[in-house]
């Protein structure tokens, strides 16, 4: 990326922390809703399907099936209403973009957990 | 009127605290120097040039530098001059981005993207044929019809066809200052503005 887009994206972007997740990963997304003046947190949580863009326009999408139903959203990676990010699962995929989930479900459009060596058990 | 020019960094964006997300251009704006002060008494008319980027010395005529050494400032690449500029400057001073404030409504002047010999759907944005079938051969983006028949027996001026695409000068009006930067002569305003990154555009109001 640039070196002046990037200043200017340090600037102007609140500095936040979130899990190194990726396409694969099964997340909670604790978005912040504004209803009559009121705020509450909401969450969504299912598979990132895609992560994309670099810097301020960074956003990813978060597939998951509610009633039988796909639902996807994409958030801005690094928008003020997000509240947080945890990260359930990580996933052993082959792509960087899973877009052939669309197609699956049941069975078939589960996702491999990937299994880490724990470092006490060395 | 009031202006500076610039230089066209690149495209981000930026979060309000309600979380809207607006899409920006950076532009490297300044620092500029007065080189002529126009006046009425002098030249008819007030204006302001003002001078943006260094040029080598070798690529400078004697007679520009002469020019600038009155300014007592080095050779300069870009040139621009604003009438009746609203700031009263003297010869020689500098000009920098400070000149604007944030949440002020600026226009932009640059030169578009140059698209080359494109057709009247791209460039006129005429329909086409629209349809693949009922005798369309290898039409579906031809213009049609020029005109009239015996009674013209011409075509009139300014019919729009085919032809060179972009490379033209652009004013974008009317884009809010989100942020301005002075320590690294950056100014951040809404929208988009025309030209390639790094293409020389005025920022004016």
């Amino acid at each position: 990326m640039n070196a002046a887009v990037q200043f200017v994206h340090e600037q102007m972007t609140t500095k936040k922390t979130f899990p190194n997740f990726k396409a694969g990963d099964n997340v909670s997304v604790n978005y912040k809703i504004i209803e009559g003046g009121k705020e509450r947190i909401q969450s969504f949580r299912g598979d990132v399907i895609k992560r994309q863009g670099t810097g301020a326009t960074a956003s990813f999408t978060v597939r998951k099936i509610s009633d039988g139903v796909g639902v996807e959203r994409t958030f801005p990676l690094y928008s003020p209403n997000i509240d947080s990010i945890e990260l359930n699962k990580s996933g052993r995929v082959r792509r960087a973009k899973l877009y052939f989930q669309r197609e699956r479900f049941g069975k078939s459009a589960r996702i491999k957990e990937k299994r880490m060596a724990v470092e006490s058990a060395k | 009127m009031k202006g500076i020019i610039g230089k066209k960094i690149g495209m981000t964006s930026v979060f309000s605290s309600d979380g809207k997300q607006t899409a920006c251009t950076i532009i490297e704006a300044g620092p500029c120097v007065v080189t002529q002060v126009k006046t009425v008494e002098s030249d008819g008319y007030n204006a302001l040039q003002i001078a943006y980027g260094d040029k080598k010395e070798k690529h400078t005529l004697q007679a520009e530098k002469n020019h600038y050494a009155k300014a007592n400032t080095s050779a300069k690449k870009f040139v621009k001059e604003f009438r009746d500029y609203s700031i009263a400057k003297a010869l020689g001073e500098a000009i920098t981005v400070e000149i604007f404030s944030e949440g002020e409504k600026v226009d932009v002047v640059g030169t578009s993207k140059g698209k080359g010999f494109q057709g009247v759907v791209k460039r006129h944005g005429f329909s086409g044929v629209g349809s693949q079938s009922h005798g369309q051969h290898d039409r579906q983006r031809a213009p049609g019809s020029l005109g009239n028949s015996s009674d013209a027996s011409r075509v009139m001026k300014g019919m729009r066809m085919a032809g060179r695409m972009g490379g033209d000068r652009v004013k974008v009006k009317g884009l809010k200052v989100v942020k301005i930067f002075p320590e690294k002569n950056y100014i951040l305003v809404t929208g988009n503005v025309p030209g390639h990154n790094g293409s020389i555009v005025y920022i004016q109001k």
